[in-house]
């Protein structure tokens, strides 16, 4: 185990965004504090989770243990690389989602915005929360919390389309906290312990394998519904009927990414790469990613609408970060780890640009899309981009991560993983082209006064879009995403359970 | 078998009683009937109280100089006696409730058998 | 000073009993002095109970000896650590209610001459709870098992119109729940002669085996367990909430119900033992089957109604469940998940009910179609605790209804009772059904009035005590831990296991 130190930054993390939504709740009536208190707390959470930064990846890990939630376990965080990883991907693309929410409840007039900060606020805290739990039973509580802040957010819009989806997320996300619940609970009993541990702690326990493959079961499916590993995906599609920043940040960061990470938690914090080869386990989560990867990116096809092709294409990106945690490989972990936020700003990317379609010109459908390019160009440059990034072509930061997905699938003898793989990207290539060729190369109906969305929707999409290309070029720009991923890989292959 | 049934008259006694009690409380549809039910059903536990506190050849529990006060076995136990005073006023007391509420409802709704007034019920507009 | 520690168990029954009394005789000089009294009294019972529960904890269980008559011949009152506990709820949770109480006695009771009353009968009512839980004499419990019952009948009475039938159907009922805990103590009390729990609890080793005793505890169990509204024994308790003024809903949904499975708790896992009700005479069992079917059965007939009072009285039968499996599964830590609930549920229903009475004063009405979009414009407060309420009673970390739930999976999981663990979690799911519907309405849905409603918060009587149980519920959640350790698991461990 790595060495710890006490601190609190950890939960101040987590808080800061808690303890700004009294603060954006009285000020409704004035709509710039409002949003003050919003990117003040999206700016101290980010700097918070920066200074961590140092510090583990000196190898020391900052710790908060706090009151015991039940006899025997305490509400702990823990700021390991993973953790750390994923909080500043998490918080700093808050940051820019923040500026693109402004323009975009703005620039549509939207109503009930004080709601929408609040629970958007909330929602931040349950991620930090979620990546820096240091125990089962700390994650399920920021997993639920997040569950519960995201509901506000999808069913927005109050339309009946947008009641219904929201009914569908919670009946989805609620059933796998349920079982969540129920394998945090069987494991506490049966196991008795309950701490992340690299390289899993179920290995030392003397568990049946009958009942460490039920527990497997429980926690995939757990965690396997935010992660929209299939069939359990059915929700985010349906849920892109929110506003697009909350598709953005929640659909393509902050919840999916939970479940993701939810998934190397388990795989590599609780049962370990040792435990999972024994057992088959890591066949099973591969096979699931693997026919998630193959039939997300066919389904993507079919959709029209682009936030719905969006949505598919996320479902697939996943299943690469699932995969690389099923191979059982350093490098592939590293890559899936990688993958995390590498997907992230290239998705956002493309959710940005979905959106400042939507408020500037009113278009949803793709087929309607014809000409944009030349109206928007930035957005659309931006686009192409993301999506050259998403098909895994290089410079882009999308095929860092494939290259080390690849390179662990051949680590671990699975070559069949590096060909998918590489169909995947294909198809990738083939459902956002066709996009991107639209937009340029094709003569559309546009009104006469058309034209670039408003910056405070543009620059956050270039910034992601050139953070995309940063990263591609040199994967540890700015927060050694590279080497925080390949810590986390050589902590799980080297620890107690491997 | 006989001795059995002959030994035990006491008991059989309280257990008819508590079946027509019971048998009124469940089956008779008229509120008072069942409150009537209901009442023999407490005498018939009163009874059974009373019947375990008797003894072969014993007297009231008030000291016979005949009997002086070393020999308790020739007194019935006074302790169940009392207990079932109270339990005679707890009746007492659940049938004034009972009464009274019999009373409003038979002056709201106009009758006392259980399926008129379920039929009364439904028809009468409540703001619930 | 000290003569009131040294009485502290007996004082919250020797200060209720007279001030019911006194009530309408203080009325008829100043009609205000009713509620006032009544809060007065509530409140020093609470603080008693404060006291109580830290005697029982820091000095053990106390005897305390009414009169001075030692028992068996006496009459004892006992404060261990779970007569403490859940006196300290109940008398909690009952000042809370009484606070709320006065608009929702103006409002939904027509009659202004039946408002000194109620407030005498309902601190009668609270009187009769606090003797149930402290009382050491089986036979005193019944008697004050009955003083609560009455009141509590003319409590539900005083509602709307159809009140009263009501009442008459849970009278009949509860009398026979009650008849059946007598004629039970009667088999007992004939097999061992003494009425003194304590006493029973020691000669029980040698009478166990009677069919008897067997049959005693059954009867005994039945009777409580119709109190308790154990499900198949709950008929009489959709109508009681619902046509009840939603004041004795919320007394006697969180309170009532408690002291039921208080007794069944008591009965089962301290005087008789859990060798005796799970392997002897598999009490518990039948009990946890028929809990988990009351759990179900609750749940889905929440989904199906339209009023929230109602829709709350069936959630209630599905919550008494928890209570009872954590009791089926007959081990610490079901009893743990038992306890908690037990205080849980009745912070989490009092906060319901008494949301549901400030609908009722605020709308006139608690139908759920007819609740929208307004409702939160105009009630905002209520609204935000009625939604915290209702994730607690869903499940949701760190509230305090997850806790419970927590320990109960424990305990199911102990014991490899894995139809009891999906019960636990499928109801959660089924909560989460009819109360998010609830919440649905009263955030999302729009309708004409929703821009225009005014602000018409329910007034501070109404609102200051929903914003405490809702602020309760998350600091329940939070330090259950300490709940656990420093409370139940004391009473866990004086428990036969």
């Amino acid at each position: 185990m790595e060495p710890t130190f006490p601190s609190l930054i950890p939960l101040l993390a987590v808080a800061v965004s808690l303890a700004a939504v009294p603060l954006i709740l009285l000020s409704s009536s004035r709509p710039n504090i409002r949003e003050f208190w919003t990117l003040g707390a999206a700016v101290a959470k980010f700097g918070l989770v920066l200074a961590l930064l140092p510090q583990v990846l000196a190898g020391r890990v900052a710790e908060a243990r706090l009151f015991e939630l039940a006899p025997g376990v305490r509400l702990a965080l823990k700021a390991d690389p993973a953790g750390v990883f994923f909080a500043l991907v998490a918080s700093g693309l808050w940051i820019l989602t923040s500026v693109y929410n402004i323009g975009y409840m703005r620039g549509l007039g939207e109503r009930r915005q004080t709601r929408y900060y609040a629970a958007f606020a909330v929602c931040l805290s349950a991620t930090i929360g979620v990546a820096f739990a240091a125990n089962l039973l700390t994650f399920v509580l920021f997993y639920e919390i997040l569950t519960v802040a995201t509901y506000p957010l999808v069913i927005h819009k109050e339309t009946d389309e947008a009641v219904r989806a929201g009914r569908k997320y919670l009946v989805y996300t609620l059933t796998a906290g349920v079982l969540l619940i129920a394998a945090t609970a069987l494991t506490w009993q049966t196991a008795g312990r309950l701490e992340f541990v690299p390289g899993g702690f179920l290995a030392a326990t003397t568990l049946s394998a009958r009942t460490v493959k039920a527990l497997f079961i429980l926690f995939l499916a757990g965690v396997g519904v935010k992660a929209s590993i299939m069939p359990l995906h059915g929700w985010l599609p349906t849920a892109m009927v929110a506003p697009t920043p909350v598709s953005a940040l929640l659909h393509a960061v902050a919840v999916v990414k939970s479940g993701v990470f939810g998934i190397i938690r388990v795989t590599g914090f609780v049962f370990g790469p040792r435990l999972m080869a024994e057992l088959g386990l890591n066949t099973v989560l591969a096979g699931f990613a693997a026919a998630t990867i193959l039939l997300a990116s066919l389904l993507a096809f079919r959709e029209d609408n682009l936030k719905r092709r969006l949505a598919y294409s996320t479902v697939g990106h996943l299943s690469y970060i699932a995969l690389g945690a099923a191979l059982l490989a350093p490098a592939a972990l590293a890559g899936g780890i990688l993958h995390l936020a590498f997907h992230a700003t290239l998705k956002i990317t493309l959710f940005f640009c979905a959106g400042a379609i939507y408020v500037n010109l009113h278009k949803e459908k793709i087929s309607e899309m014809d000409g944009i390019g030349k109206v928007m160009p930035w957005t659309m440059g931006a686009f192409t981009v993301g999506a050259i990034g998403l098909a895994g072509i290089p410079p882009l930061n999308g095929f860092v991560s494939k290259w080390y997905l690849g390179l662990g699938s051949l680590q671990a003898g699975r070559a069949f993983a590096l060909v998918l793989l590489v169909l995947s990207g294909l198809l990738n290539a083939g459902y956002f082209f066709p996009i991107v060729r639209r937009a340029f190369f094709r003569n559309g109906s546009l009104p006469a006064h058309a034209k670039e969305a408003s910056p405070a929707l543009v620059i956050p999409l270039l910034v992601t879009a050139g953070l995309s290309l940063g990263l591609g070029l040199y994967p540890d720009l700015f927060f050694r995403f590279f080497r925080l991923a390949s810590a986390t890989a050589a902590s799980v292959f080297g620890g107690p359970g491997s | 078998m006989t001795k059995f049934l002959l030994g035990h008259y006491g008991y059989w006694f309280v257990f008819l009683l508590m079946t027509l009690g019971f048998y009124g409380m469940v089956v008779k549809k008229n509120l008072v009937k069942k409150l009537i039910g209901m009442n023999i059903f407490q005498a018939a536990i009163i009874m059974f109280y009373l019947s375990s506190a008797g003894k072969w050849k014993a007297t009231i529990p008030i000291v016979d100089p005949a009997i002086g006060t070393a020999g308790t076995a020739r007194y019935i136990d006074p302790l169940q006696h009392c207990l079932m005073l109270t339990a005679i006023v707890v009746g007492v007391a659940t049938s004034g409730v009972a009464y009274a509420l019999l009373i409003t409802i038979y002056k709201r709704f106009g009758t006392l058998h259980e399926d008129e007034l379920v039929e009364r019920m439904k028809n009468d507009l409540d703001m619930e | 000073m000290t003569w009131i520690w040294n009485n502290s168990p007996a004082l919250p029954v020797v200060l209720l009993l007279p001030t019911a009394i006194a009530i309408p005789l203080f009325a008829l000089i100043e009609r205000r002095l009713a509620r006032w009294l009544a809060l007065a009294v509530s409140l020093t019972t609470v603080g008693l109970s404060i006291l109580n529960l830290v005697k029982a904890l820091s000095l053990g269980p106390i005897h305390y000896h009414m009169g001075g008559w030692p028992p068996p011949i006496g009459i004892e009152y006992v404060l261990d650590p779970l007569s403490a506990f859940v006196l300290l709820v109940i008398n909690t949770i009952g000042f809370l209610v009484l606070v709320h109480a006065k608009k929702v006695v103006d409002r939904e009771i027509p009659e202004s001459g039946k408002h000194v009353p109620y407030y005498a009968v309902a601190v009668l009512m609270l009187c009769g709870f606090n003797g149930i839980v402290v009382t050491g004499d089986f036979f005193n419990l019944y008697v004050w098992l009955e003083i609560a019952s009455l009141s509590l009948y003319g409590l539900i009475a005083v509602g709307s119109r159809k009140a009263p039938v009501a009442a008459i159907r849970y009278l009949i009922l509860g009398t026979i729940g009650a008849c059946f805990y007598l004629l039970g103590l009667g088999f007992l009390f004939t097999m061992t002669g003494t009425l003194n729990m304590a006493d029973l609890k020691a000669i029980l080793p040698a009478v166990g085996h009677e069919p008897a005793v067997v049959i005693g505890l059954g009867l005994i169990v039945a009777g409580m367990g119709l109190k308790m509204a154990l499900f198949p024994l709950h008929g009489w308790l959709p109508d009681s909430y619902t046509y009840a003024p939603s004041s004795s809903s919320a007394l006697i949904a969180p309170i009532g119900t408690k002291v039921g499975a208080y007794v069944l708790i008591r009965v089962l896992f301290f005087i008789f033992g859990t060798a005796y009700v799970s392997k002897t005479i598999p009490v518990t069992t039948v009990i946890g089957w028929l809990a988990a079917a009351g759990i179900l059965y609750g749940s889905i007939m929440a989904m199906a109604q339209t009023e929230l009072k109602r829709m709350l009285a069936y959630s209630s039968i599905a919550q008494v469940g928890y209570i009872g499996l954590g009791i089926g599964l007959a081990n610490p830590l079901g009893l743990i998940g038992a306890v908690l609930h037990l205080m849980n549920h009745a912070a989490m229903k009092a906060l319901l009910f008494l949301a549901a009475g400030n609908f009722r004063a605020v709308l006139g009405h608690s139908d759920i179609a007819r609740l929208d979009g307004s409702t939160r414009r105009r009630m905002p407060w209520t609204t935000a605790a009625f939604a915290v309420g209702a994730l607690s009673m869903i499940g949701i970390p760190p509230l305090a209804g997850f806790f419970s739930k927590w320990y109960l999976a424990l305990g199911a999981v102990a014991k490899k009772h894995w139809i009891f663990l999906a019960v636990i979690l499928l109801s959660s799911l089924l909560n989460a059904v009819y109360f998010f519907r609830v919440i649905e309405r009263i955030y999302f849905a729009r309708t004409e009035s929703t821009a225009a409603a005014p602000r018409t918060e329910a007034s501070a009587s109404m609102l200051v005590p929903v914003l405490v149980l809702a602020a309760a519920l998350i600091g329940l959640g939070l330090l259950n831990a300490f709940i656990v350790k420093g409370v139940i698991g004391k009473i866990v461990t004086s428990a036969m296991f």
